[in-house]
């Protein structure tokens, strides 16, 4: 399984994504830099991790969009690849229009670095494939524009699809408004594509593949594309 | 020409910045603040000379780039 890590300046989580990935798959993924114009042949994965790419400015995540290697990863995209992003990875894959919405600030306007815990809306994906439906798991969150929104139409096509993957809950899974600290819509954490292929999300299940870490929470999303792209 | 893009928070997109200066006005005792709507300004010198050429491209550059139409909405000036 061959993955592919997108470094853009200023991103700054990759190396733990790194790690999650290695330990999943047992090799390292290529780390290839923004200004790439193509994929390596034979990418299975695309994965955007967290940071802060450009700064963040203009809008999170809106320069690394426009940078030469998201044109590759979005016609990688539309061929059927597999693309993951987290955190900024997320805010840049929604810039992108590789998912729907956008991720305004903080309801609080604070940065929130602090763990979280996510209810599994959509089960039996290649990022989800491990866990059963309805169960909860805990990651780490560390964002300041994680506040996903979109409009009344965009939500009912979401729900309507059963394209929400994630939801913030309580660690007994009631999805409550306090445990919606960022204030996303519907406490929205994480968002599929039609295909299911494309997945993004704020928290960071990467920070929880090993005991040493804290937790092995994050270890299904992992364990899961593995086995589904073994078998594609 | 110089053109302006006023790039704004859509009515009805939350905007807690907003929100938090027109707190801090209430806080320096300034009264009878309604709502505050937070957005930017992108000032642009295009090379171009024809107002109307110019207020079109800087549209479409908001439309690609200085705006995301999801949650923002844009006006442009030109000068």
């Amino acid at each position: 399984m061959k993955v592919v890590v997108v470094v853009f300046p200023g991103t700054n989580r990759e190396r733990d994504m790194a790690i999650a990935l290695e330990r999943a798959t047992g090799r390292k993924p290529v780390m290839l830099f923004h200004r790439e114009t193509a994929l390596p042949q034979g990418t299975d994965l695309v994965v955007l991790p967290g940071g802060f790419s450009y700064g963040d400015y203009l809008r999170c995540g809106a320069m690394a969009a426009q940078s030469p290697i998201m044109r590759e990863v979005a016609a990688f995209a539309a061929r059927g690849g597999h693309v993951l992003g987290v955190c900024n990875g997320f805010q840049i894959l929604c810039e992108a229009g590789l998912l729907p919405g956008a991720l305004l600030r903080n309801a609080s306007l604070r940065f929130l670095s602090m763990d979280c815990h996510m209810r599994v809306e959509r089960a039996g994906t290649p990022y989800t494939a491990h866990w059963q439906q309805g169960a909860v798991f805990r990651a780490p969150m560390a964002h300041g524009d994680g506040n996903w929104f979109g409009d009344d139409q965009t939500l009912a096509r979401l729900k309507a699809e059963n394209l929400v993957a994630f939801r913030y809950c309580e660690p007994d899974g009631r999805t409550t408004q306090a445990a919606n600290r960022n204030g996303a819509r519907d406490n929205i954490a994480g968002i599929l594509s039609p295909n299911l292929r494309v997945l993004g999300l704020m928290p960071h299940p990467e920070d929880y593949v090993d005991p040493l870490m804290g937790g092995t929470d994050g270890l299904p999303m992992f364990t899961s594309l593995v086995e589904s792209l073994a078998s594609a | 020409m110089k053109a302006r893009v006023y790039v704004m928070p859509k009515a009805g997109v939350l905007d807690p910045q907003g929100k938090a200066i027109g707190h801090a006005l209430e806080g320096l005792g300034f009264a009878g603040v309604g709502e505050v709507r937070a957005g930017k300004v992108i000032e642009l010198d295009l090379a171009e000379t024809d107002p109307a050429k110019a207020k079109a491209l800087a549209e479409e550059m908001a439309r690609r780039l200085l705006a995301n139409t999801v949650i923002e909405s844009f006006r442009v000036e030109v000068a």
